[in-house]
């Protein structure tokens, strides 16, 4: 509980004596009482058993998986033998994607490094998932610094021609424009919507889009000499 | 009358055994169920209660404990293709081809191990999501949070490691095209590719360092930081949920005493 901290008593001790207890009775104590109770079920055994049932669901399907499809195993290592395109493993490909466009320092060191530091800082700033819809407040200034940003972006996702992350990018400034445009008294739902998602929202989703359209560009889309290439043309 | 099923477990539970190695007696008591939990020593890192609202499918999809579930899964068939497994060139290809062909159920346990392994650094991505994205990082969650980034982390190099691990061409170029990147590190990049390495290049050296990481060093460090992780859960209050915070009750209390005052 948060309110504990403000009950320690700041009296050093001795440690290498047994504690005595002493009790602190202020005047005008009075139980406390709970402002709401909320429906509990005990972990042994509810909730024991159904995460049993969830990791039995997922094994059953993974299970299946491997029934069906079979892990890849081409020919023995060769490293006079390069493949073309070598990959890395799925996950790693929306940086590899990244390196197509930037030097490795950039897209292999600062890019990731970066990602990994601003995971860790969200919660020590104010991050807030619950905030009020960005543009609610303030309208006028936040629209402009939005410009600002969302132009310097783009100017320098343009001018080292990196298409993939540019229409992402596009893409989520068009919804933000809807979302400023819009206001807890639209009409529809989805503009409603997009009108109450704070800045922490835009930020993320907009890195989770950039994710998801890197990563399979690079699984997908990508050939011989990393050119451009249909699913469907084979490699 | 003859027993039923239940009542022969009872029955176990009472043995002088059973009570010699689990702390907590028998009965169905919200006190023994309690004490099941809290007198356990893996248990013990989970809260005897949870929320009902929080156990609900759509509050957490149950994301962090499927990721659970892939681990459990990749433990059971990890150990079992080790057995097969040596981490030596070329011999590690010929193992490799001997678990698709030779083996009984190699083939499976292989493609099990390689499809779980995906599955759980999908889930771990998803879970930081749905956790993010439900505002279950904020304080007092806040290290949780790192440690749950630690862990993706960990999991991002389970997964990178094992892939050299088959020694075939997918592996080997997998694993060049990435361990190139750590060269870019400034000033002392190419000293962290040796070590990463054993060597300049993808070598025998290299696939013995991958198999200790993958099966010693890494498994043992994300044991570490998941027990820390289910054990802040519980301290840090249980499962997040937005209705069920002390300051979101405080505020609606306090809101509901002056409506109160008002009334009268």
């Amino acid at each position: 509980m948060a309110d504990s901290k403000d009950l320690v008593a700041g009296i050093d001790s001795n440690a290498k004596k047994s504690p005595r207890r002493i009790v602190f009775i202020t005047r005008r104590t009075s139980a406390q009482v709970k402002a709401d109770t909320e429906d509990q079920l005990q972990t042994f055994p509810e909730v024991l058993f159904r995460a049993a049932v969830a990791i039995q669901v997922l094994a059953i399907v993974l299970v299946a998986i491997a029934l069906m499809f079979n892990a890849p195993l081409e020919g023995l290592a060769d490293s006079s033998h390069t493949p073309n395109p070598a990959k890395a493993p799925w996950y790693f490909l929306g940086l590899q994607e990244m390196l197509h466009y930037f030097p490795p320092v950039v897209a292999g060191v600062l890019a990731p490094g970066l990602v990994v530091i601003a995971l860790i800082v969200i919660p020590y700033f104010k991050v807030n998932i619950e905030a009020e819809g960005f543009f609610l407040k303030d309208r006028e200034r936040r629209l402009r610094i939005f410009y600002a940003v969302a132009a310097g972006l783009m100017i320098f996702l343009g001018f080292f021609h990196v298409l993939a992350a540019l229409v992402p990018t596009l893409i989520m400034a068009g919804f933000m424009l809807l979302a400023s445009q819009s206001s807890p008294q639209s009409s529809s739902a989805f503009r409603r919507y997009l009108a109450a998602r704070p800045l922490s929202y835009w930020v993320m989703t907009w890195f989770l889009f950039e994710l998801v359209v890197l990563t399979a560009i690079g699984t997908f889309f990508r050939g011989p000499g990393w050119s451009w290439v249909w699913p469907w043309q084979g490699s | 009358m003859a027993k039923t099923v239940d009542q022969y477990f009872d029955d176990l539970r009472g043995t002088r055994v059973w009570r010699s190695i689990f702390r907590s007696g028998t009965g169905s008591s919200t006190l023994k169920r309690a004490l099941a939990i809290q007198q356990n020593v893996f248990l013990h890192l989970f809260s005897t209660k949870v929320r009902t609202r929080m156990l609900s499918f759509s509050a957490t999809w149950y994301l962090g404990t499927l990721t659970l579930g892939t681990f459990l899964i990749l433990v059971a068939t990890g150990i079992p293709l080790m057995l097969y497994y040596h981490p030596s060139v070329p011999q590690a290809y010929a193992d490799t081809k001997d678990l698709q062909f030779v083996v009984s159920s190699g083939l499976f346990l292989r493609n099990l191990h390689r499809w779980a392994a995906h599955a759980m650094v999908f889930l771990v991505f998803a879970h930081m999501f749905k956790v993010f994205y439900r505002g279950a990082y904020r304080a007092p969650r806040e290290f949780n949070w790192v440690i749950g980034v630690i862990l993706l982390l960990i999991t991002l190099l389970l997964s990178y490691t094992g892939y050299l691990l088959p020694w075939d061409q997918l592996a080997y170029w997998a694993i060049t095209v990435g361990s190139n990147i750590a060269s870019a590190v400034p000033l002392m990049g190419n000293k962290i590719h040796f070590l990463l390495l054993g060597g300049n290049a993808v070598n025998a050296n290299a696939l013995l360092r991958f198999y200790v990481l993958h099966c010693m060093i890494l498994p043992l460090t994300a044991m570490f930081f998941v027990a820390i992780h289910f054990w802040r859960i519980r301290k840090d209050g249980g499962l997040y949920s937005h209705a069920s915070e002390p300051a979101t009750l405080r505020a609606r209390a306090a809101s509901g005493a002056a409506a109160g005052k008002e009334a009268q």
